[in-house]
């Protein structure tokens, strides 16, 4: 019982005819060959897996991809545009809040859906918003204060 | 908005290095030797340079590492070395810039490339750059001397009339007179093995070690560009499960597959116990697993997460002194107050969060694989093994590593993915589920220690009688004035292990175990530094004055302790002050360090905050100060997982904890305020830097907790209902 569902990724149209069932986080790694959104836990505990639909931070493991039909998928290979990054990951390089580098994906779209609705969060903000995305190689304290400098550069008139 | 010049510049070197990560060059050795082009190619092994702890890996190995200064003058390092988020891919090149007076952005490496790198045992150990680099620097001083010999005769100079500045060699009397390491390589091709060291660059001649650089990797790992194991896509692939059983040990009785089967494009393949279920699609490779009805037999559960800490005890049967001196029972009759505890500590899941992971296809007669591995070159031995196939039919290739620390030195998925492509004859990645993760993770080992210990009337430590069982020996040893002391660790003989030859040489553990990120000393270091602030408290004394009064033999560790001290703001007071402060000390890596901590205790609930931590490490030269610092940040954070939340449940062989609701790992909000700070001692070699803070945390923990509560814990992890339970039996 294969359906064919269409919605955008990335800025383009996909087409897939496969399973609605089919978990979202497969349908973007293996249909869609979008492989930065990583599989950490498959049960939407770890954050590896996060990509932002219709505006809003979801875990690809959790979701069927019946139900991005018709809506607005961003992953981590949309940010960059024009060759330019995105001042979340700007900020990343600058901080060094990556080491492996394992979890970054997943982080960083978590934070671009905190940072799109509240540019200058607190640092309790930032924590509650991170709190179940992990980092195993614990790259924590440079996570925070990426999230401070991208919301800095955000603020300051740059398109999201 | 613009990018700084900084940040293109790094970018520049960056897409350079991970086009080499993302795609390494397809050719085999020969073709390599061929393709390698004219230019200076140096080879070399550990063993043969006196500078480091170079000891050779394998005998039989006359080469650990290439160096090629090439026709167009860039410098390319070949390594089997890996990178796993740690940093070798930034310093080493900074390193090697230094040692050959080039510009950073012309120098590239290679890693782990089984065809391309010559053998390497693998990254652990925090020997990549203590070991490895050192050498390392030693063979590119030598290259240096042999291009600038090449120079002189160009030039028709005298050596010591030579200088050189980004690769190009000048005379200091005529500097107009000069010419490139790309021209005097130009149409040659010079091999040479490096069998002695040169004299090294001194820290006032460095120009890229010892400063921060950031790493090299991050606009891949930014961008979602950099490709893991389980990223690489090869035509015809099918993603395999393998029919595992409910505990280790278990014996297949029963299999029934033909629901599985009934799923649309599934495969089975079968050699013995050994079943995996094959699917194109990741999703529906799930599905058909839970169909398949598979009964077995268990093996009788003998221990469980309670009594393990007395097993070990009674299963030890062999054991040995690591040190003794003096007398312990006059030691002991010295003493007017004797301390005797028992600490345990469970077994740690590696957990980083890319599970293990293979992707491999046969080209031809020859297997290729990508696999998350710390050590591709043993992989590659175990899968020939396995499959019966000499070495060189086997090719690892090497991508970026999701996270290792020890966890990825054993690759059971490796040989398993092997398995299933030779018996399917198609291309087949395998991604562990993360219970898979668990279950066959080489864990660290739950350990015993029983400590004996006293103080005399002046307050000094009079005796130290220290067992660790099954805990493993590194940082066992003190380093503490004690007149009257003994160490000894307690573990089961090789024979014994032999007559239970399903748990693979690790009896009496129901699991496997191995190398936890600094192995044995986070048990070890925790025990010793709790028992030394429970004996300060009762002496009346601070517990940095406690630790001076008894480091008069070791000066090194007591500078450590004092600069950790002062950056923390350390005052003196009797524990337990209510400030809720604790210090820990320890060595691991050839690094001292020291650990301070300030917590607060919810007396209520139990929950324990780390508000604050300086990690204070006299660790040798600092290659890359920056990396340096993240990794003492992100151990010491990693560490506060095993003091406060970490530990496997278990039954038996079977394990309880399946994922990461019910295992829990340090999360962001835990984080604390970090301060790191080096003992300045440029002039000396590197250590290692990226296991020592995690060894200090726990015990800077459980003293800082004791300080703020009077309650001392004498297991890990301190969870709240411990804490709770441990405030109210005051
Ligand atoms: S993989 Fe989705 S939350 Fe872990
Ligand atoms: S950078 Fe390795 S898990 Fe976050």
């Amino acid at each position: 019982m294969k359906e064919t569902i269409k919605f955008e990724i990335n800025g383009q149209m996909a087409e897939l005819t496969l399973d609605p069932n089919t978990i979202l986080m497969w349908a973007i790694r293996n249909d869609l060959e979008f492989t930065g959104t990583k599989f950490g836990c498959g049960i939407g505990f770890c954050g590896a897996c996060t990509v932002i639909l219709d505006g809003e931070p979801v875990r690809s493991c959790m979701l069927p991809v019946s139900e991005v039909a018709g809506k607005k998928l961003l992953t981590i290979e949309g940010l960059e545009q024009n060759g330019e990054l995105h001042p979340i990951q700007e900020a990343f390089v600058e901080h060094d809040a990556q080491q492996c580098g394992f979890c970054t994906p997943g982080m960083i779209m978590k934070i671009y859906g905190l940072l799109i609705v509240n540019p200058e969060p607190t640092r309790q903000e930032v924590l509650d918003a991170l709190e179940e995305n992990f980092c195993r190689c614990s790259a924590y304290k440079q996570i925070i204060e990426a999230v401070q400098t991208a919301g800095k550069k955000m603020k300051g008139g740059v398109k999201v | 908005m613009k990018r700084q010049d900084g940040m293109k510049r790094q970018e520049a070197i960056t897409r350079k290095v991970s086009r080499d990560m993302n795609d390494p060059w397809e050719m085999d050795r020969r073709e390599f030797m061929r393709k390698i082009g004219g230019g200076l190619i140096l080879s070399f092994s550990l063993g043969s340079i006196p500078l480091a702890a170079g000891i050779p890996q394998r005998e039989e190995d006359e080469v650990n590492a290439y160096l090629r200064i090439g026709e167009d003058g860039r410098v390319t390092l070949f390594t089997g070395k890996i990178e796993m988020g740690q940093g070798p891919i930034t310093s080493l090149p900074m390193m090697l810039a230094d040692e050959l007076d080039v510009r950073l952005e012309d120098v590239d490496i290679i890693m782990g490339d089984t065809d391309l790198c010559p053998w390497d045992n693998g990254t652990f150990g925090s020997l990549s750059t203590r070991q490895y680099g050192q050498t390392m620097r030693g063979a590119a001083a030598k290259a240096r001397a042999i291009l600038l010999e090449m120079a002189a005769e160009e030039l028709k100079a005298d050596v010591d009339d030579l200088r050189v500045k980004e690769g190009v060699v000048f005379r200091v009397s005529r500097p107009r007179k000069k010419v490139s390491y790309a021209d005097l390589t130009n149409g040659k091709k010079i091999m040479r093995k490096i069998d002695e060291a040169v004299e090294m660059k001194k820290p006032d001649e460095f120009t890229y070690m010892g400063t921060s650089r950031k790493h090299v990797d991050a606009y891949e790992k930014v961008t979602g560009r950099a490709k893991y194991s389980g990223d690489i896509r090869v035509p015809g692939m099918m993603y395999a499960r393998i029919v595992r059983p409910p505990s280790l040990g278990a014996k297949l009785t029963r299999i029934d597959t033909s629901g599985a089967e009934a799923i649309e494009g599934t495969e089975i393949v079968r050699d013995g116990d050994f079943v995996a279920v094959l699917n194109a699609s990741q999703d529906l490779v799930d599905v058909a697993l839970a169909k398949v009805d598979a009964e077995y037999e268990e093996e009788k559960p003998e221990v469980d997460d309670e009594s393990i800490y007395q097993y070990v005890i009674e299963k030890a049967d062999n054991s040995r002194e690591l040190e003794s001196k003096g007398n312990l029972e006059q030691g002991e009759k010295r003493s007017v107050q004797v301390f005797e505890s028992e600490y345990h500590d469970p077994y740690l899941a590696h957990a980083p969060i890319e599970n293990h992971t293979a992707t491999a296809w046969f080209e031809d007669d020859r297997l290729i694989m990508y696999a998350s591995c710390q050590t591709p070159f043993p992989t590659r031995e175990d899968i020939a093994e396995a499959l019966g196939m000499p070495s060189e039919k086997v090719y690892l290739k090497q991508v970026f590593t999701g996270g290792g620390f020890g966890g990825k030195i054993y690759n059971p998925q490796a040989v398993e993915v092997a398995r299933i492509v030779k018996l399917s004859g198609k291309p087949v990645q395998l991604v562990y589920s993360r219970e898979e993760e668990f279950m066959h993770d080489r864990l660290r080992p739950a350990a015993t220690v029983k400590l004996r210990s006293g103080i005399d009337e002046n307050g000094r430590m009079s005796f130290w009688n220290y067992d660790v069982y099954m805990g493993g020996t590194r940082g066992a040893t003190h380093f503490y004035d004690i007149p009257d002391h003994r160490t000894k660790h307690h573990f089961v003989k090789r024979e014994t292990q032999d007559i239970h030859p399903s748990y693979n040489y690790n009896w009496p553990h129901p699991f496997y175990t191995g190398a936890w990120r600094g192995p044995s000393n986070n048990t070890n270091t925790w025990a010793r530094e709790s028992q030394v602030e429970m004996m300060a408290a009762a002496a009346g004394k601070d517990a940095l004055e406690f630790r001076l009064e008894h480091l008069e033999g070791d000066p090194k560790m007591a500078e450590v302790l004092r600069l950790g001290g002062k950056t923390f703001g350390w005052t003196p007071a009797v524990g337990p002050s209510g400030r809720g402060y604790g210090i820990a000390c320890g060595i691991d890596a050839g690094t001292w360090l020291a650990v301070f901590a300030e917590v607060k205790v919810d007396k209520k609930t139990g929950h324990v905050q780390v508000v604050r931590c300086v990690v204070s490490q006299d660790m040798g030269l600092v290659v890359n100060p920056q990396g340096a610092i993240i990794q003492a940040e992100g151990g010491l954070i990693m560490g506060l997982g095993y003091t406060l939340s970490e530990e496997i449940k278990f039954q038996g062989r079977k394990m309880l904890d399946k994922n990461f609701d019910t295992y829990s790992i340090p999360k962001i909000s835990w984080t604390p305020e970090i301060e790191v700070v080096f003992v300045d001692k440029q002039h000396e070699p590197p250590q290692g830097g990226g296991e020592p803070s995690v060894v200090g945390i726990g015990g800077a923990v459980a003293n800082a907790v004791f300080d703020a509560t009077s309650a001392r814990l004498f297991r890990l992890p301190m969870t709240p209902e411990r804490v709770l339970e441990a405030i109210r039996s005051l």
